[in-house]
């Protein structure tokens, strides 16, 4: 019997990222709320998530792809490209909300396509054409309006105030919607073949082939699914903030990454998890909340905390993974 | 520069040469008075003289980038060292320290992020993209802390003078970047810096092998990087009058890739080529050059930058060379 | 007879540029039959194993598994058709879990969608039929290498899979896992499935095959009852040498043993898990070889002894003083040169230039700030392309422009160029061909009469017995004696190879 070769190996040890990324946010919020009066409250942690709603839509999409041993550069521009396309059409060329999403959407789809099938079929670097993907989202968001356009419509003013009361929670739509990317996320990455192959494909890329996943339509679409999930996280901004501004989202690629990797998914690919990522949202926004809860802390703060924080992951996803 | 490393590099940097000059070209075509240059007080002034200025600070963190890039790996974290150098600058300025110390402490510093870069690469063994982004992320914060946030303003004429000053007519900051470039390519070209770097780029485990100090040659590569975007950073400084530890260096990793690409370096490693990059970021600025003077809104110039850099590295890519050889050979036979 | 064969290949022919890998093979495995494929470096055995599990397509010949024939294309295809195959380095991804790893592409859900109780449970029967028993929860990674190997097997049989290819899967397990592997295959065996078994160790053909196939550069050589075969008959048609022939012992070209001066002393290294402590000296003017059939350990002694993977028992001295050697680096400084067999990914940069490639260890050694002048470079290569006859368009032409001879030329120039007290060469003469073989046997004794050391491996063993003074065998990683003069016979050699004193 070879049985006796192994322990059962307890679920703390399996995901021992996962459960240091839950300490570090519990020691975070609760110190904050120790130092804080009020930071400990529902609407505060409501917050977390309604005002980074966008940023965490754009680290679901980021995490697909980080599975696959990828990254996408481009989301931040690509917010910025779908705000203004839908605050224009709505406010110039009159077309209904829904339509424009679905514009907006299809635009974002497309280009995340464009670039997964570049990637594939012609073995270019995921780092370089995502790269001019950011470019040219940007440019082009710059091309069809300089200026951020307000939006005006009855039906955007409705979507905006809409919540949702459950006990003393009052979840607005922009936290909603980001609850809900994260459970399609944690279905897509946990529940289906597609999520696994991705990670199959990020964690060994050659057994992977061997055992006849299929690579490329699996990367593709990663790449495909994430340029939607930035339009999405587009029109969540232009929900957020009633207007569409090409200039918006600048950097917000590095703030998903940083936010994947704190969450324990390995920048390499092959390892992650979509809770991670809902930790690292809630980490990212509680050190946010922190910094302008204590006003006299100066906001370059958030960006040395995010970093060291990187630096201290990074470490210990290396020593973690040294061999035994 | 030896016979045979100028015959390859000829060969290689034909492309992005050829680009450069069907753009000036096309330029001149539309408007002839764009390659014109004249003389005024004594100052050279017109539009490639300011494609040259523009480009100075670009093309000296390529620089650095080509070095790293050869050896396989990215250096990310650029634009902010760029913000910290200056954020240094500004500070010890108004410290009343004076002007060749602070240069040096501001390139110093950079070369201290650069070797903090390259412990993470070369020691640690973490991917580059990953180590780098750290600094890259952390860095802009640091130098906002330097500068507690304020926009400082420089008015040490003497600082100005190295990015705005002229010098016999000519502006000083490209005169200095060349040389550097010069120099640069006359060290790793006269040594044998520049077959370790590309050993190290072209196959790893076998210059280990054959007896290279592989994570020294890399170490070294990212702590240049640093200090050349250091003194980038210095640059943008002199050039606005200003440390910005906001807006300065933003985006200057991107450009100092693309540059480093269009000018022929693969992002794979191996082959580099200084002269390439100075071309690479030469092309860049004169393509938003270009499209500043048809009126296309300067927000737009990503544009033909994005495409260009998909159209490079299309025509790098082995399927896509496969592919075109098969046509020559098919037409030959034809 | 044939009726009975669930898998029959027949005049399989495979060309690959330059080589003819595989040259009308014929083989056939029955159903409840553990079947060894052996044959040494080029042999053909990895591309037979290709053709068969769909990763390359055959020029010639037919595939008939149960009579009925087949073509897979891809691995996929060969899965299909009831063909699994588990490789040395196991395939499967370590992030993952037990579960996922036997189930990934073929999980139990419906519309894309998992449903993870299922797949347990799929894992947990797969193992049970192996007598296995892990928590399939657990993270691959986190099990040791012969557990991963087990899993590998559970996902092969996953599917309703007749023929198992297991290609070298001992070669990172020790005794006990091995004798547990056994037990597996056994029990397969009994219960009606044909094994493919690929494998260096003769031990292990001996305890758990029932039939074996020899093959020998692409060819065919026979296919055998295991135990009607002894080990030493089983060495001959390896090695291409019938033992019979009585006109072995033709140690020609090794030159009369005199008391060399020691120049390399090796005394009781070894490595944790990779080498057991052996010793090894070299004389100037000598050239001792590390015999044994692949996978015995001769490339693994090489590569501690250059530092590659660091010794963690006993000493090295060099011209009689001793040298701490940490890695290829300080191996270079105190003199010593290795050849890699690989030298694709460990010997050649394919994109710089002859020059380039030639004068890397040279360089290496003198450091950054001291190059060669480009007259000293161009010196050192024309000298060196005369000398060894590379045949290339000129010194800066791209390495990987060459033939594999030219470039294998190129790394021994690179070597010598570093004039080196002791140069270690592994399989110099691998995927060459005649001519330039012959060319450099001749170089290898023109170094040993200038009075350099050499240390030399060969899956060859006329080749061994041809050129070497001496040669230390190493048997499943320890040494097993080692043989000079008169008794370095191919017959004696061969005797030590296959373990034990059967004459």
């Amino acid at each position: 019997m070879i049985g006796a070769l192994t322990r059962r190996t307890s679920w703390i040890r399996r995901n021992l990222s996962l459960v240091v990324t839950a300490a570090i946010f519990v020691l975070l919020f609760g110190l904050a709320s120790q130092f804080y009066d009020g930071f400990f409250s529902t609407p505060v942690f409501v917050s977390l998530l309604s005002d980074n709603a966008f940023l965490g839509i754009a680290a679901v999409g980021m995490t697909l792809v980080i599975f696959s041993g990828g990254i996408d550069l481009s989301v931040g521009a690509v917010i910025g490209f779908t705000s203004i396309l839908i605050a224009t059409l709505i406010q110039e060329h009159h077309l209904s909300p829904v339509l424009a999403w679905l514009v907006g959407m299809l635009a974002g789809t497309g280009l995340g396509t464009s670039m997964g099938l570049l990637i594939h079929c012609f073995r270019l670097p995921p780092f370089l054409i995502t790269l001019a993907g950011m470019f040219l989202a940007r440019g082009l968001g710059f091309w069809i309006s300089t200026d951020s356009v307000g939006i005006a419509h009855e039906f955007y003013g409705r979507i905006s105030a809409y919540e949702i009361t459950l006990g003393s929670m009052v979840l607005p739509a922009s936290a909603l919607m980001l609850l809900a990317v994260l459970a399609a996320g944690y279905v897509i990455a946990h529940h289906t073949r597609f999520g696994r192959t991705l990670l199959a494909v990020g964690g060994n890329e050659q057994s992977a082939l061997l055992m006849g996943l299929p690579l490329g339509g699996a990367k593709i679409a990663v790449y495909a699914l994430n340029g939607f999930c930035a339009a999405l996280a587009g029109i969540v901004a232009t929900l957020y903030t009633g207007s569409g501004n090409p200039g918006m989202g600048i950097g917000l690629e590095l703030d998903a990454i940083a936010i994947v990797v704190i969450g324990g998914t390995l920048l390499t690919g092959g390892r992650g998890h979509m809770l991670g990522t809902l930790l690292g949202i809630l980490i990212f926004a509680t050190i946010q909340a922190a910094i302008l809860f204590d006003g006299r802390l100066s906001s370059w703060w958030m960006r040395i905390v995010v970093g060291s924080l990187l630096l201290v992951f990074i470490l210990l996803q290396r020593m973690l993974l040294r061999p035994r | 520069m030896t016979f045979g490393e100028t015959k390859r590099e000829a060969r290689l940097v034909a492309w992005p040469l050829a680009g450069l000059l069907s753009l000036l070209v096309l330029n001149a075509l539309f408007d002839p008075a764009f390659l014109k240059i004249t003389l005024l007080e004594g100052h050279f002034y017109g539009v490639p003289v300011d494609i040259l200025t523009q480009s100075a600070r670009t093309m000296l963190v390529s620089l650095g980038m080509t070095l790293v890039i050869a050896t396989g790996g990215v250096d990310l974290s650029v634009g902010s060292v760029v913000a910290i150098a200056g954020a240094v600058c500004a500070v010890m300025l108004q410290d009343g320290q004076a002007l060749s110390l602070t240069i040096a402490a501001a390139v110093g510093i950079g070369a201290l992020a650069g070797g903090i870069n390259g412990l993470l690469v070369a020691r640690l063994g973490v991917q580059p993209i990953v180590a780098t982004l750290i600094l890259m992320v952390a860095g802009r914060g640091l130098a906002q802390l330097i500068v507690g946030g304020q926009v400082i303003i420089i008015t040490s004429s003497a600082f100005e003078f190295i990015s705005n000053g002229f010098v016999l007519g000519v502006p000083f900051a490209p005169v200095l970047v060349l040389a550097l470039f010069v120099a640069t390519h006359f060290v790793v070209r006269r040594t044998a810096l520049g077959l370790f770097v590309e050993a190290v780029g072209d196959n790893e485990t076998a210059s280990r092998f054959a007896g290279l100090a592989v994570a020294r040659i890399k170490t070294l590569v990212y702590l240049f990087c640093g200090a050349c975007a250091g003194l980038s950073g210095v640059l943008v400084a002199a050039n606005i009058k200003a440390a910005d530890s906001y807006r300065a260096g933003e985006n200057m990793e991107l450009d100092a890739i693309f540059a480093v690409v269009v000018g022929g370096t693969a992002l794979t490693g191996g082959r580099f080529l200084i002269l390439g990059t100075v071309i690479g970021a030469l092309l860049i600025q004169t393509l938003t050059t270009t499209m500043y003077n048809l009126g296309v809104p300067p927000a737009v110039a990503p544009v033909p930058k994005a495409l260009l850099i998909i159209a490079v590295s299309l025509l790098q890519s082995e399927k896509v060379g496969r592919w075109l050889r098969g046509l020559f050979k098919k037409g030959a036979v034809a | 007879m044939s009726a009975q064969a669930l898998l029959e290949l027949r005049g399989i022919g495979k060309q690959f540029p330059g080589v003819r890998a595989l040259d009308a093979v014929d083989f056939k495995v029955s159903a409840g039959e553990i079947h060894a494929l052996l044959g040494e470096n080029g042999a053909g055995k990895s591309t037979l194993i290709k053709v068969l599990t769909g990763v390359h397509k055959a020029d010639e010949g037919t595939i008939r598994l149960d009579g009925r024939f087949i073509s897979p294309r891809t691995p996929k295809d060969a899965e299909h058709e009831g063909i699994s195959t588990v490789y040395q380095e196991v395939n499967l991804v370590p992030s993952l879990s037990v579960a996922e790893n036997i189930t990934l592409g073929r999980q139990p859900g419906a519309l894309g969608f998992l449903n993870w109780r299922a797949i347990r449970r799929r894992a947990q029967v797969a193992l049970a039929r192996l007598d296995v028993t892990c928590d399939v929860d657990a993270e691959l990674g986190s099990l040791s290498i012969a557990m991963q190997q087990m899993v590998a097997i559970a996902r092969a049989l996953d599917t309703k899979a007749r023929l198992l290819v297991l290609d070298e899967p001992t070669a990172s397990l020790d005794e006990r896992e091995v004798a547990e592997l056994f037990t597996v295959m056994r029990r397969l065996r009994n219960d009606g499935l044909a094994i493919i078994f690929g494998t260096h160790f003769l031990d292990q053909v001996y305890a758990v095959t029932d039939r074996l196939t020899v093959l020998r550069n692409g060819r065919l050589v026979g296919e055998f009852a295991t135990a009607e075969l002894t080990r030493l008959e089983l060495v001959g048609k390896m090695l291409g040498r019938e033992v019979s022939a009585s006109d072995l012992a033709s140690g020609i070209g090794s030159s009369p043993r005199q008391e060399k001066l020691i120049v390399l002393d090796a005394k009781q290294l070894g490595r944790r898990g990779v080498i057991a402590p052996l010793d090894l000296s070299v004389g100037a003017g000598e050239i001792v070889g590390l015999g044994g059939l692949l996978g015995s350990g001769r490339t693994e002694t090489a590569r501690v002894l250059f530092g590659i993977d660091a010794a963690d028992t006993g000493s090295v001295t060099v011209r009689g003083s001793p040298a701490k050697i940490r890695s290829p680096r300080d191996a270079v400084a105190h003199g010593l040169a290795f050849c890699s067999e690989d030298r694709k990914a460990e010997g050649i940069l394919p994109n710089l230039s002859v020059r380039e490639n030639l004068v890397l260890a040279l360089q290496g050694k003198r450091g950054a700030i001291r190059p060669l002048t480009r007259a000293e470079a161009e010196q050192l290569c024309v000298q060196f392309i005369r000398a060894l006859r590379i045949k290339t368009a000129d010194a800066e032409a791209p390495i990987k422009t060459l033939s594999g001879g030219n470039q294998q030329k190129v790394l021994l120039a690179r070597w010598l160029a570093t004039q080196p007290t002791v140069i270690i060469l592994d399989e110099p003469t691998r995927g060459i061909d005649i001519g330039a073989k012959q060319e450099i046997e001749q170089l290898i004794a023109r170094l040993r009469d200038e009075g350099m050391a050499v240390i030399f491996i060969s899956s060859e063993i006329e080749e061994v017995v041809r050129n070497c003074s001496r040669v230390l065998v190493l048997l499943e990683r320890k040494p097993a004696g080692e043989v000079a003069d008169t008794e370095l016979t191919t017959e004696r050699l061969m005797q030590l190879m296959a373990g034990g004193g059967e004459k």
